[in-house]
């Protein structure tokens, strides 16, 4: 019985009318449905936001008599769309490996943020060797991507792997305190072996992407909206573009593939799941694979558009994103991606109406976000999509 | 065998040195350097020491006419506070040193100072820019640099002079950053320029919330007062926004790392400091020669300061031997020291005021030339402006 329940989770309708018929194909489960969700979700929330900003321009009008709150917000509107909704996808992208780790394990890898750190490294690495040897403004922008990507992802998913084999596995039957002090002590050693590595080998502390050297980065587009001129840069698209397919990938490899089937179903059930023949390290290891690999990929293109970092990167965009994953629900992949959107959309809303009051400023704007995290969590424990789930036995 | 001669070799050279150290105690005058000699900031502090020994050796015959000697004790404070105060400990406890030149760190510099005002010790700064290093009011405590509280007015000056209407003014929240940027802005205010927002920030890596409202208000300058790791940051991402209005910072900027980290957008960024890398001083062209003959390098920003410090160190012993027809106390030294008037040093004419400022400050803005950081000492001097110390400046306006 239990077999095929679990191995049966797609549902076949013995007849289909046409609306059943589109919504079991694939193109509708794994590509228009997902971007569906994110696209109404962001479009939502942006609208939420912009009406409340608007609101409270009028309410509060700004204390410096030269400037006109609503105009300014007309002006910054769609800058701060896009910043917010592309750090909002970085956030996303971290905020799944904690997920991910959670769902399988039930524990907080606090040395997520240091996969972000490492994957920010590694594009640096690979984006210097390229400049190094010249060949940085022959390749076409798109592969160089892609390349330094697929560096990003291999050396943060192999880490995370590595990470679980040595320090956590052992440490599987040990009270749940025992792993979160090693996470965070590997989190140390991640931070100083890096500084170190960097120190020693370039004497640099502030690692520089190169990316101001490309003529394509180094300028932003700029798109006319009625009067006003908005500067876009392409990094921040790069960052929205690159996300929404690997998110779409994703998507695709748990809910689409066998592999997805196992790790859906040791998170249900470690034990219950090995009796019926899945590879339960196997699918653990792969979590810390998938994990890490988004973990990286976030870090290269937050260093990307950002344009320097330093090993002690990740932890501020790791704290939001574990927030992130809280708020959305831990444990639950689409609450990940929502709540990392949240946090981002809220965060750069906050600080582009809080700066107009000299009485508060930007300072305040995490006090505000993590007000909205606790309200949330107020009156939704478990998180915007989280489920209660009963102790198990 | 070998044991006892160099036993007996050892002792006849501790007598030998106790002899000399008894007749020193007559006629040998020390003068002490603090300084990091070792560690990441040890490249100004051992230029800085280097200019003392040549001002000692060359501008000590007046003194040696007289008939004492003058002997350099270079001490190492690492650039840390509590190194610094256990040398000054050391230092007091050696009667005949009669001045210290130092620090290189403010930080460094207010424990010591309290150490040496402490047993009467004249302590002369060739760096320290903290205005509570003279603020206190000690009398053995001066500096021949200038202060940080008059280096945003000096900022916001010569934004004035560029025409500049409008200005973003931003800081680091540090004690130093948002310091000199609130003296900015009140310059600024005062002077007619429209100040448009005033912010602190932490945020070391993603500025795009800072850069949207920034870009929305579309100021003329941005001022950002702070340290170049963050400002360098800020400015590649705010010209990668397409902001491109003027930039400037404080001294903080000083350090090519800024060129490194902003790369082709920090060219044109406009910055102050108290002092000048020794190729912008008129008169100090003699002095770079020697350095170069002398060490084999050319001379580091605040070497040409330590030579002046080290000169009215000088020039207060002469006065004070002349004073007391002999070996001087450590309070009329200090007192020599604050007395010494119009001297004309490699980095200007300098006099002291009651607290130990020079009565007239002089101020730099300088421009960033170049995307490469080995061209940093070309940067351009645009500007020296003389501004009047706290003290000056108050007593001028009563009369």
């Amino acid at each position: 019985m239990s077999t095929t329940a679990t191995v049966q989770d797609r549902p076949v309708a013995p007849k289909a009318n046409t609306l059943e018929l589109v919504q079991q194909s694939w193109i509708y489960r794994f590509l228009l449905f997902p971007i569906g969700q994110m696209l109404i979700f962001i479009a939502g929330a942006t609208i939420l936001l912009t009406v409340i900003a608007y609101a409270i321009a009028i309410a509060f009008p700004a204390p410096n008599p030269n400037i006109d709150l609503v105009t300014q917000i007309n002006r910054q509107l769609p800058g701060m769309i896009i910043s917010g909704v592309s750090i909002g996808f970085v956030y996303s992208m971290i905020a799944l490996g904690y997920t991910l780790v959670y769902g399988v394990l039930q524990f907080i890898n606090f040395a997520h943020s240091e996969l972000f750190m490492v994957g920010s490294a590694t594009g640096f690495v690979v984006m210097k060797a390229l400049e190094d040897n010249g060949v940085l403004k022959e390749w076409n922008p798109i592969l160089m991507i892609l390349f330094m990507l697929v560096c990003a992802m291999t050396v943060s998913g192999i880490l995370a792997m590595l990470m679980e084999r040595i320090a956590y596995r052992p440490l599987r039957g040990a009270p749940r305190l025992v792993p979160l002090i090693t996470a965070i002590g590997i989190s140390f050693f991640l931070i100083d072996f890096v500084r170190a590595g960097f120190a020693i080998t370039r004497n640099e502390f502030n690692l520089t992407y190169p990316v101001r050297s490309l003529e394509m980065f180094a300028t932003p587009v700029r798109v006319a909206i009625g009067e006003t001129t908005v500067n876009v840069r392409t990094t921040s698209i790069m960052i929205i573009i690159s996300a929404v397919i690997m998110l779409v990938i994703l998507n695709y490899i748990v809910n689409g593939t066998k592999l997805g089937r196992g790790i859906r179903a040791v998170a249900q059930d470690q034990t219950m799941s090995g009796l019926l023949g899945v590879n339960v390290n196997l699918m653990i290891s792969l979590t810390f694979l998938i994990g890490g690999a988004f973990g990286g990929a976030a870090g290269m293109l937050f260093g990307m558009n950002v344009g320097t970092i330093t090993p002690y990167v990740g932890f501020l965009p790791g704290l939001k994103a574990f927030t992130a994953a809280v708020l959305g629900g831990i444990g639950n992949i689409t609450g990940a991606l929502l709540g990392g959107l949240t946090i981002g959309i809220v965060e750069a809303f906050l600080n582009g109406v809080l700066v107009y009051y000299p009485a508060l400023g930007q300072r305040y704007t995490d006090i505000l976000t993590f007000s909205v995290l606790i309200l949330i969590l107020i009156f939704r424990p478990t998180g915007i999509l989280g489920k209660r789930v009963d102790e198990k036995v | 065998m070998k044991q006892k001669v160099s036993i007996i070799i050892a002792v006849a050279l501790a007598m030998l040195m106790s002899l000399s150290l008894v007749q020193a105690q007559d006629n040998v005058i020390k003068i002490a350097s603090q300084t990091p000699l070792s560690g990441p900031q040890s490249v100004l502090g051992v230029s800085m020491r280097n200019a003392v020994e040549l001002a000692i050796e060359q501008l000590s015959g007046p003194i040696e006419e007289l008939g004492f000697k003058i002997e350099f004790v270079p001490y190492d404070d690492e650039a840390k506070p509590d190194k610094g105060t256990s040398n000054a400990n050391l230092i007091v406890a050696d009667e005949s040193i009669l001045v210290v030149i130092g620090h290189l760190n403010s930080g460094v510099a207010l424990p010591a100072s309290e150490v040496y005002n402490g047993s009467n010790l004249a302590m002369i700064s060739p760096a320290n820019t903290n205005p509570n290093i003279t603020d206190r009011g000690y009398p053995t405590v001066s500096r021949v640099c200038g202060r940080d509280d008059l280096q945003g007015p000096t900022g916001a000056e010569f934004a004035n002079q560029l025409g500049v209407k409008s200005v973003y003014v931003l800081h680091d929240t540090t004690a130093y950053g948002e310091g000199v940027a609130r003296f900015f802005r009140q310059r600024a205010e005062e002077l007619g320029i429209t100040v448009l927002g005033f912010e602190g920030t932490e945020e070391t890596a993603n500025f795009d919330s800072l850069i949207q409202p920034i870009l929305a208000l579309n100021p003329e300058m941005v001022y950002f007062g702070g340290i170049y790791s963050q400002m360098g940051i800020f400015l590649s991402q705010a010209r990668a926004q397409g902001f491109d209005g003027l930039f400037m910072g404080p001294d903080g900027t000083d350090s090519s790392e800024f060129a490194q980290l902003a790369g082709e957008a920090g060219v044109g960024t406009y910055y102050t400091s108290v002092a000048g890398p020794a190729n912008i001083y008129p008169n100090a062209a003699q002095f770079i020669e020697d350095y170069k003959e002398k060490f084999g390098e050319p001379p580091q920003p605040f070497a040409a300061q330590a030579y002046d410090a080290t000169a009215i160190a000088l020039l207060g012993l002469q006065s004070a031997i002349e004073e007391a027809g002999g070996k001087p106390t450590r309070e009329q030294v200090a007192k020599a020291i604050r007395a010494v008037t119009d001297y004309e040093g490699l980095t200007g004419t300098i006099t002291f005021d009651a607290n130990g400022d020079p009565e007239i400050g002089l101020y730099y803005v300088l421009q960033v030339v170049s995307a490469d950081p080995a061209e940093w000492s070309n940067n351009e001097l645009l500007a020296t402006l003389e501004i009047p110390s706290p003290l000056t400046a108050a007593a001028a306006k009563e009369e």
